[in-house]
């Protein structure tokens, strides 16, 4: 009975149906949740002690930052879903989180490039982290490459699942980079296990920022992956039936 | 009823299988080498024949060649095989898929990671490498090409069944050569400083370790999903 819902992810239409309701709530709730977050941490939050207010980016490069590595766990545990238990809806989601994942990561990189340009006199250095996002940024990317090269979608999931699984290496080297190398990038603030060094008049606008990416990922990825249903199931009785409703 | 060969005994002839077949196709065997020494040509000619600046290049073009080199001979590791059926026996042989391939790709780091390593050192003088980096290039292109064999094998694997799989194979292999890459031509550059080298070595001889240990694995996986699509 406990494991029933997860068996019920084997069928691409129980889970089109049951998304059809939350959409609109995550929606709804993500976005008005960026919306109250930016506005806090844009207008109501302090400007940085040594910064000033360049440093308000904040509110939307460590949420991008966050979720392009969360999105890749989120792709790769999907893909080794689909592969032990040959679950089709799993590749559908792993393929629908890989576009996902790398504007993610070019957004985090870009708003780094906005950022660093006034404090650190350059758009772009080699530093350890953000060449482990580059190197984030071409993993998504030969996820995406390597999806559309077969014409046999099954060989490209499966094989799409391999290659994303041995890039989870990836993930660690990007988050530990600041603390193995020399590097302008500013170690971590946010911290899980002791206090963070952070003040709360900005953390608790970047934590309220970075939940309202997740729910807007998870929004995001609903949208994409009920597309990717759509398509691949586009020869059954129920999807004719929705695509005949109009 | 056949006996079962025993696993040493297909190990051994598998690598034999291998160096025999590259010994009649000879050519093969010059193509990296031949892009490596062509490469090196192209640097000073479109950079700066400039000996300082070449010296100061020298160690970082030497590597990201030599890793360019073996990406290119990646694209024929499994394809010849795939071609005419002995890579689904290797799948369907009762030996262990990973061990069979951990030896395809030892012989491929034979046949191409150590020549372009012992070339390495005749083209760093072409290149004005400075005197302190020839013995850490040679053992960091030794152990390093090693993981670039291993990891570009992933990437064969995954592509194999494709027309075209060349280009999309670099793509997705790139960036897991980042680190290699990072580390060699650093030892290089170090001990051209005189800064010791031990911390880069130790890393790329991990490297080598973790990806032996764990590419065979993928590779395998890789080879049985490109043989059955």
């Amino acid at each position: 009975m406990a494991w029933q819902w997860f068996h019920r992810l084997g069928s691409p239409k129980w889970f089109y149906e049951k998304t059809a309701a939350w959409l609109p709530w995550l929606g709804f709730i993500s976005v008005t949740l960026i919306l109250a977050g930016s506005i806090w941490g844009l207008a109501f939050g302090p400007a940085e002690a040594k910064q000033g207010n360049s440093a308000r980016i904040i509110y939307i490069h460590v949420p991008t930052a966050v979720l392009a590595m969360a999105g890749y766990y989120v792709m790769a545990i999907s893909g080794a879903i689909g592969l032990i238990w040959r679950m089709k809806l799993s590749f559908m989601v792993m393929k629908a989180a890989a576009p996902i994942g790398a504007v993610l990561t070019f957004l985090a990189l870009f708003t780094g490039a906005v950022w660093g340009k006034p404090t650190w006199g350059a758009w772009w250095v080699w530093d350890g982290r953000i060449t482990s996002m580059v190197v984030l940024f071409l993993l998504y990317l030969g996820i995406v490459a390597l999806q559309g090269a077969y014409h046999n979608q099954d060989t490209a999931d499966k094989v799409s699942s391999v290659l994303a699984l041995v890039g989870m290496v990836n993930i660690p080297i990007i988050y530990k980079s600041v603390d193995w190398w020399y590097t302008l990038h500013q170690p971590a603030t946010l911290k899980l296990t002791q206090k963070s060094s952070i003040d709360p008049s900005m953390g608790y606008p970047l934590l309220l920022m970075i939940l309202a990416f997740y729910l807007f990922y998870a929004w995001v990825l609903l949208l994409r992956t009920r597309v990717e249903i759509l398509r691949r199931e586009q020869k059954t009785n129920w999807v004719q039936d929705i695509v005949a409703k109009g | 009823m056949v006996e079962t060969p025993s696993l040493r005994r297909a190990i051994w002839q598998s690598l034999r299988r291998e160096l025999l077949l590259s010994y009649r196709h000879k050519g093969d065997l010059a193509n990296p080498l031949i892009f490596f020494l062509m490469v090196v040509v192209f640097t000073p000619l479109g950079i700066s024949e400039e000996p300082a600046m070449l010296a100061r290049i020298a160690p970082g073009m030497l590597w990201v060649i030599a890793l360019l080199a073996t990406l290119l001979s990646l694209d024929g590791l499994f394809r010849s095989d795939f071609d005419d059926g002995s890579l689904e026996q290797m799948v369907l042989s009762p030996q262990p898929l990973a061990c069979l391939v951990l030896t395809k790709v030892f012989a491929h780091w034979l046949l191409t990671g150590v020549p372009l390593t012992l070339l390495a050192p005749l083209l760093g003088v072409m290149l004005q490498l400075p005197a302190g980096g020839y013995g850490v290039l040679v053992m960091t292109l030794l152990i390093g090409t090693g993981s670039l064999s291993l990891i570009g094998a992933i990437g064969a694997a995954l592509t194999v069944g494709l027309r075209k799989g060349g280009l999309l194979l670099s793509l997705i292999i790139m960036p897991f050569y980042v680190p290699v890459l990072i580390f060699g031509s650093g030892a290089v550059k170090n001990a051209i400083g005189g800064f010791p080298v031990n911390a880069e070595l130790a890393i790329l001889c991990a490297m080598l370790l973790g990806w032996s240990v764990l590419a065979p694995f993928a590779i395998a996986g890789a080879l049985k999903i490109s043989v059955r699509a």
